[in-house]
């Protein structure tokens, strides 16, 4: 098979711990040597990237998107969707099974991962928890693992019934899934409750409505006295479901979170010119809910960045606010956002912000070999320049899709190359 | 820098609020918000002065100018004023309604306004049951677009005809508003201010001009974040108390169209919020009564009070057209950037 060296770059490889200029050698899909520079012992007959100037680190990893195949390949398949996340130098994202049909059988899952969908990077199929997501029969979980599912959830559609959560949990403990909860009971609202919604005159979602889920599903994961058990709140989007799981973790439970970044970064205020843009579910919260965000990642009570991509037609959000679809595109713009806020302006240091791209969310999904560089793993790399600072046009989008609020926005951290199982998925010059 | 302290995150710079490009046309008012003070004076001028001219010369100024009337909801006193009031200064007007058009078909809100304007509008006059809707259709046709009622959002044509109903009862001759004018006079607006784009229009616009609104309601058609939409705006829960303060009470209709799924107890209803002759004549004897229209006799007030002296409701009608032929005029004549305030 084929092999390829990256010289010269400096590696940041915050789960193996390496902070310098190294070379890397991948073969047959795999990491097989990290050398000093030009001390690698195999390298001859490889296909050599030069990365002086350049940091390389361990692919991004996305826990949270919708790639919408089978059924809605007119807001993006499989193909355009991993070709996005190539772009935003991801390696492995995991797609969410709220398709058509619903990804609830092991035949949709195989079908998600046949080579004829074309992926640029590694897919792993999240199942639907629950028969066509309804909250009412839980789903062959077993038959699904093998299939090729990593994780379990009705993302989009909350498991409101404690039994039906409650089995989830179990059942999804015993064949070693973990169950990622979509909290936030969605009926009639378009954006966050509060001052801005009166004003605005739409119905709203009280906080509450995500973090009394939250709270549920925490009092069901204690209950059930089982360490196997594995609850992983999605996009969470309010400082008391954030304290809700802070307090879980404190109590030993096996809970973690993720945080997309328009909810550390964006407020209900945006929604004030009606913006089908900054319509997303769970909404964007107030400003103190966003802060709280902040801080959470900050003090590391936050286990993954995801983006919870979610591409829409243009004519689908071109409605009156009320009847448009929830959901951004997130793929393209998450690493710019990471480096350009949580880094350059609020000093997370580079390493951290890239452990919650990669390390962190391969180690809660149980990515074997991904989010690290150690000799063995896939050959799951991208190669940026840290420092540059970018303009993000949607017009020039990888996804399908151009439902971005950040359109126009100052990106940080350009991506030169992303190669996923020592193949090159994206060279932003053009030869890949 | 200390780690383990939380202050440090007050000091982190944040990305910047949104910026707005609406409106997009100079001519549209899709909310009160747009409209600078000097913009609310010129609007009153013009209104006084279109009302005051010869009808025979007045159809000339905007003699077959083409304004469309979108209206996906029903509506007698403004779509009737809007008609009256284009075709008052010579243009042509027409009417679409959701119900007799390919809006059942189907068609969105965007290609029904870019048809109209291939069709020639140059105007689009639209009530709609979304909030935010006439932002849309500005957005996606670029036209002048006069918000005429957007769901539960604004009304902002009947917040100018509001004013100059109360300036021309409280005020008589005054033609120019400025943030003093209405110092001293209390508003209060009464009922299902949950549901009520007049409610929100009056409480952005009057206590800009110094009015104290006081908003009146039980907490399901009233919630306590309301308080929060502007300056100068409280509540009082107490019909009695709200009334002894008021210069001018509003009554409001309950949306039973908006509800979604909301009881409301109407007998309890009345007996703590109805403005009957009898609290009107005990607690708020020279106040001016203002309801915007329908109103339901016997339920948010009595027939005595609607039919009676201190009643301004048809006056506010009667405003309604010497507004709306000032902002008709506005849309299809203004030039240059659109003012904000």
């Amino acid at each position: 098979m084929t092999s390829l060296v990256i010289r010269g770059g400096h590696v940041i490889d915050p789960s193996a711990g390496i902070d310098a200029l190294k070379d890397i050698l991948i073969r047959d899909g795999r990491v097989a040597e990290i050398a000093s520079p030009g001390k690698l012992k195999s390298a001859n007959g490889a296909q050599a990237l030069d990365a002086t100037g350049l940091t390389v680190a361990p692919g991004l990893i996305d826990i949270h998107v919708h790639l919408r195949e089978p059924g809605q390949g007119y807001k993006e398949t499989i193909a355009t969707g991993t070709a996005a996340a190539a772009a935003g130098g991801f390696t492995a994202v995991a797609a969410m099974p709220n398709t058509t049909p619903v990804n609830d059988s092991p035949e949709v899952t195989r079908w998600m991962l046949a080579p004829e969908r074309g992926a640029a990077i590694r897919v792993y199929p999240i199942a639907a928890a629950t028969r066509g997501s309804k909250g009412e029969a839980l789903n062959d979980f077993a038959a699904l693992k093998a299939a090729g599912a990593v994780a379990v959830t009705d993302d989009g559609h909350p498991i409101l019934k404690d039994g039906i959560m409650r089995e989830t949990l179990a059942a999804a403990a015993r064949v070693g899934l973990s169950v990622i909860q979509h909290a936030e009971d969605t009926l009639g609202a378009s954006m966050n409750a509060g001052p801005v919604a009166f004003k605005l005159g739409l119905r709203g979602m009280p906080p509450e409505a995500e973090s009394s889920l939250v709270e549920r599903d925490i009092r069901l994961v204690t209950e059930l006295r089982d360490a196997r058990v594995h609850l992983h709140v999605a996009h969470t989007s309010t400082g008391a479901a954030i304290a809700a799981v802070r307090q879980a973790r404190r109590n030993g439970l096996r809970v973690t979170c993720e945080v997309a970044p328009h909810h550390f970064l964006l407020t209900d205020e945006h929604v004030s010119q009606y913006s089908t843009h900054a319509k997303m579910n769970p909404p964007l919260r107030s400003a103190a809910d966003r802060d709280a965000m902040i801080e959470a990642i900050l003090d590391g009570v936050v286990d993954a960045i995801a983006t919870d991509h979610a591409p829409h037609a243009t004519h689908e959000k071109e409605v009156e606010f009320e009847n448009a679809p929830n959901g951004i595109t997130g793929l393209e713009t998450a690493l710019g956002l990471c480096l350009r806020w949580l880094h350059k302006e609020w000093k997370l240091p580079l390493g951290r912000v890239l452990s919650l791209l990669s390390a962190q969310p391969a180690a809660l999904l149980g990515l074997k070999g991904r989010g690290t560089l150690a000799v063995g793993s896939f050959g799951d790399v991208f190669v940026f320049d840290p420092k540059a600072e970018w303009t993000y046009r949607a017009a020039e989008n990888r996804s399908k899709s151009r439902n971005t609020p950040f359109d126009g926005w100052t990106m940080q951290g350009k991506v030169r190359w992303t190669i996923s199982e020592g193949r090159i998925a994206y060279d932003s010059q053009g030869n890949a | 820098m200390n780690s383990t302290a939380t202050p440090a995150r007050r000091q982190l710079h944040l990305p910047p609020p949104p910026d707005s490009a609406f409106p997009y046309n100079p001519g549209s008012l899709l909310s009160v918000q747009d409209l600078t003070l000097e913009q609310v004076n010129r609007i009153l001028s013009r209104a006084t002065a279109l009302e005051q001219r010869d009808p025979l010369t007045r159809d000339r100024i905007l003699a077959k100018r083409r304004v469309a009337l979108l209206f996906y909801e029903s509506s007698t006193r403004t779509r009737t004023s809007f008609e009256l009031a284009a075709k008052a200064l010579g243009a042509d007007t027409t009417l679409v309604s959701s119900l007799s058009s390919s809006i059942e078909k189907g068609e969105t809100l965007k290609d029904t306004g870019l048809t109209l304007r291939a069709l020639g509008a140059e105007a689009i006059i639209l009530r709609h049951n979304s909030s935010g809707a006439p932002w849309l259709l500005e957005e996606t046709t670029r036209l002048p677009v006069l918000n005429a009622g957007d769901g539960m959002h604004e009304h902002p044509t009947q917040a100018l005809l509001d004013l100059r109903t109360i300036l021309t009862r409280l005020n008589p001759g005054a033609e120019q508003v400025s943030a003093g004018t209405l110092s001293g006079i209390t508003v209060t607006i009464v009922g299902d201010i949950l549901h009520s784009r007049v409610a929100r229009s009056n409480m952005l616009l009057l206590p800009r001009l110094g009015a104290r609104v006081v908003l009146c309601g039980p907490r399901e058609l009233l919630p306590d974040v309301a308080a929060l939409a502007g300056p100068g705006i409280s509540l009082e829960r107490d019909f009695d108390a709200a009334l002894r303060q008021s210069t001018v009470v509003m009554m409001l209709r309950i949306q039973a169209e908006r509800l979604a799924g909301m009881q409301i107890d109407l007998q309890q209803y009345k007996a703590s919020y109805q403005l009957t002759g009898q609290r009107l004549a005990a607690l708020a004897p020279s106040a001016l009564v203002m309801h915007p229209g329908p109103i339901i006799r016997g339920l948010e007030l009595t027939a005595g009070v609607a039919d009676g002296r201190q009643s301004a409701i048809l006056e506010q009608v009667r405003h309604g057209v010497a507004i709306r032929m000032a902002v008709v005029e506005r849309a299809l004549t203004a030039t240059g950037k659109a003012g904000r305030a």
